[in-house]
């Protein structure tokens, strides 16, 4: 059976209430237990900090979709000293699986877009979580162009299962919205930090992934599908999912190392869902860094550098053998 | 059949005559339609550029069988011929996938690409071949289409591109997504030059390589009944558990729903490639 649930944090907190009692009990007692208590309480976080180091790539997977993982929306909050959503495509409809905004970070205007999960049913309903159709594509390079216009430099959070797969999506296009945004990203005169934060899935989540810099937290997962439907197809059964989260390397170091991304954000120990405050932090704080270097840059060596990062994606695998 | 140490030019042999082909039609049942169960001969089914006689199903045609019905004779010129695939990511049985498509196909990978001629014109066409991996798209496959398009901005010609694929290269993992990324960003400066790009999708066109550079041409043209989408029919009926509607991501659907600009039978493609590279003469 595959495991749904990432349990080493339950099973920790278990035991650190049970420690906790323990030092109660301990305190009536006529003989000294502290040394001993403090003793397995640090080698406890010892072990916990440890844990954090080494995660599988398959507890990474469920760590990117914990319910408490924070979202587009707190980041945009905690960036923006204040924000303003925009809605619609200006074609068919407004789509609330992404978020678009126009927020002052810093004392500067940003367009920040990114998918939007929700937390309960009724918000995941309407989220449809996080996964968008045409017109949420074509809501983001709407904002593009308005970015574009107005010299905004663009963020993108990155969290989703992957586009919609549905009979509305494809009649509109759903192919086309997505092409087109990897085209119009990937020359857009305005500095791009893009940031997965927590799903990476597939097309869907590729199509807010293209700028001047991708950056990835550390548990996020970024993949070509997702290790269950990539089991499903390659091995005939979505049970090998764990396994094949491993193969796929689609966690934040193996990305780094195959360099598609720029970077990581270390998440603290225990996940971004058990600290939002330094998760954003460290967050804002990467934010600001590449923005003043990018914000430096004259805009046609921004675009020359982009293009360049882009066209070469992938290609130190490739082999020539002569025929 | 393109393996070429000299560096001549290589052109596609025909060396079966019309009426050997004809002949051939005395003894049909070697194919069966799989739309409409006919019994087909090969003669017959060549003479009718592989399309069914009695339904109009469209057969697959090989990466070499679509150069050879589209291009002028002896036009076709490779390029890029040499580019092949590793296991980047040691990925259980890939390498032996890799093996297995070559030894079917006599490529080296799911794309073909060289400069050619239709009526004339000079482009350079890419021709994705399906029974390579179903034309998924990897690094190598994502490189080829690139240089594609950076050599008819060399040339400053047209590019035709012949889409089928499976979609994204899943053994090459996040590298096979960012040829979506790549091809687009190269698709893009294509049309900053001001050159014409023609996408022709065939069956079946799906996945990432239809939400890249396939659909972000100037012209789609897509061949009658070719399943064209971007999540696979298996997968949209588990998400959303409801009936199909007829024809559902067939071309004629997606003409409809206004994603093509047309849909063209195999017999008068030649014609109208021609007409559409004539009235962008001069490359623009």
């Amino acid at each position: 059976m595959i495991r749904r649930q990432f349990d080493f944090e339950q099973k920790y907190q278990d035991f650190m209430s049970k420690l906790d009692q323990l030092k109660d009990q301990a305190e009536g007692m006529d003989f000294d237990l502290q040394k001993e208590m403090v003793e397995l309480e640090s080698r406890m976080s010892g072990i916990r900090a440890a844990k954090y180091q080494n995660l599988s790539a398959w507890e990474r997977v469920l760590l990117s979709r914990h319910i408490d993982r924070p979202g587009t929306v707190d980041y945009i909050d905690y960036l923006c000293e204040s924000w303003i959503e925009l809605h619609g495509d200006r074609l068919f409809a407004d789509d609330q699986a992404i978020v678009g905004a126009i927020g002052m970070f810093e004392g500067r205007p940003l367009t920040i877009i990114g998918h939007r999960k929700g937390r309960s049913t009724r918000d995941n309903v309407r989220y449809n979580f996080g996964m968008p159709q045409p017109e949420g594509y074509r809501k983001v390079h709407r904002l593009l162009l308005q970015a574009e216009k107005f010299g905004r430099p663009v963020i993108t959070f990155i969290d989703t299962p992957g586009a919609y797969p549905g009979i509305g999506a494809e009649e509109r296009g759903q192919a086309w919205a997505i092409s087109d945004l990897l085209m119009t990203l990937s020359s857009l005169r305005v500095p791009v930090i893009a940031i997965v934060i927590g799903e990476g899935g597939s097309g869907g989540a590729l199509a807010l992934a293209v700028g001047d810099r991708l950056l990835m937290l550390s548990n996020a997962v970024f993949s070509v599908a997702s290790p269950e439907a990539c089991a499903s197809i390659l091995w005939k059964t979505p049970d090998k999912a764990e396994e094949m989260a491993e193969v796929l390397k689609i966690t934040a170091p193996d990305l780094l190392e195959q360099k598609i991304i720029d970077g990581i954000i270390e998440e603290p120990v225990g996940g971004a869902n058990q600290d939002f405050e330094t998760t954003a932090k460290l967050i804002k704080e990467a934010l600001k860094r590449e923005l003043d270097i990018l914000m430096q840059q004259n805009i046609d060596d921004l675009i020359n550098l982009r293009y360049a990062r882009i066209r070469s994606l992938g290609k130190h695998f490739i082999n020539e053998t002569v025929g | 059949m393109f393996k070429n140490p000299l560096g001549k030019k290589k052109y596609i042999e025909i060396n079966v005559s019309r009426e050997e082909l004809m002949h051939d039609v005395a003894f049909p049942g070697k194919y069966t339609c799989s739309a409409c169960s006919s019994s087909l001969s090969e003669g017959e089914l060549l003479v009718n550029n592989w399309v069914c006689p009695r339904c109009s199903f469209h057969f697959a045609l090989t990466a070499g069988e679509r150069i050879m019905a589209l291009c002028d004779e002896d036009s076709f010129e490779e390029f890029n011929a040499g580019l092949s695939s590793s296991n980047i990511l040691g990925f259980p049985g890939y390498a032996e996938k890799l093996v297995r498509g070559e030894q079917e196909t006599g490529f080296p990978e799911a794309v073909v690409t060289g400069v050619a001629r239709i009526n004339g014109h000079k482009i350079v066409l890419g021709v994705m071949e399906s029974r390579f991996m179903m034309a998924s798209m990897g690094v190598v496959v994502g490189e080829k289409i690139c240089q594609a398009a950076e050599r008819a901005i060399i040339e400053k010609c047209p590019l035709l591109m012949i889409a089928a694929s499976g979609g994204a290269r899943m053994q090459e993992g996040m590298v096979s997504l960012m040829q979506m990324t790549r091809t687009s960003a190269v698709i893009g400066e294509l049309h900053r030059q001001g050159l014409l790009f023609i996408s022709l999708l065939t069956n079946p066109t799906t996945g990432g390589v239809l939400a890249s550079f396939a659909s972000l041409a100037d012209i789609i043209i897509a061949e009658p009944g070719a399943l064209i989408g971007f999540a696979g029919p298996r997968v949209i009926q588990q998400t959303i558990k409801q009936q199909m509607p007829e024809r559902f991501q067939r071309a004629e659907f997606l003409l409809e729903h206004g994603m093509l600009d047309m849909v063209v039978e195999r017999a008068r493609l030649k014609e109208t490639l021609g007409s559409l590279l004539a009235l962008h003469a001069g490359g623009k």
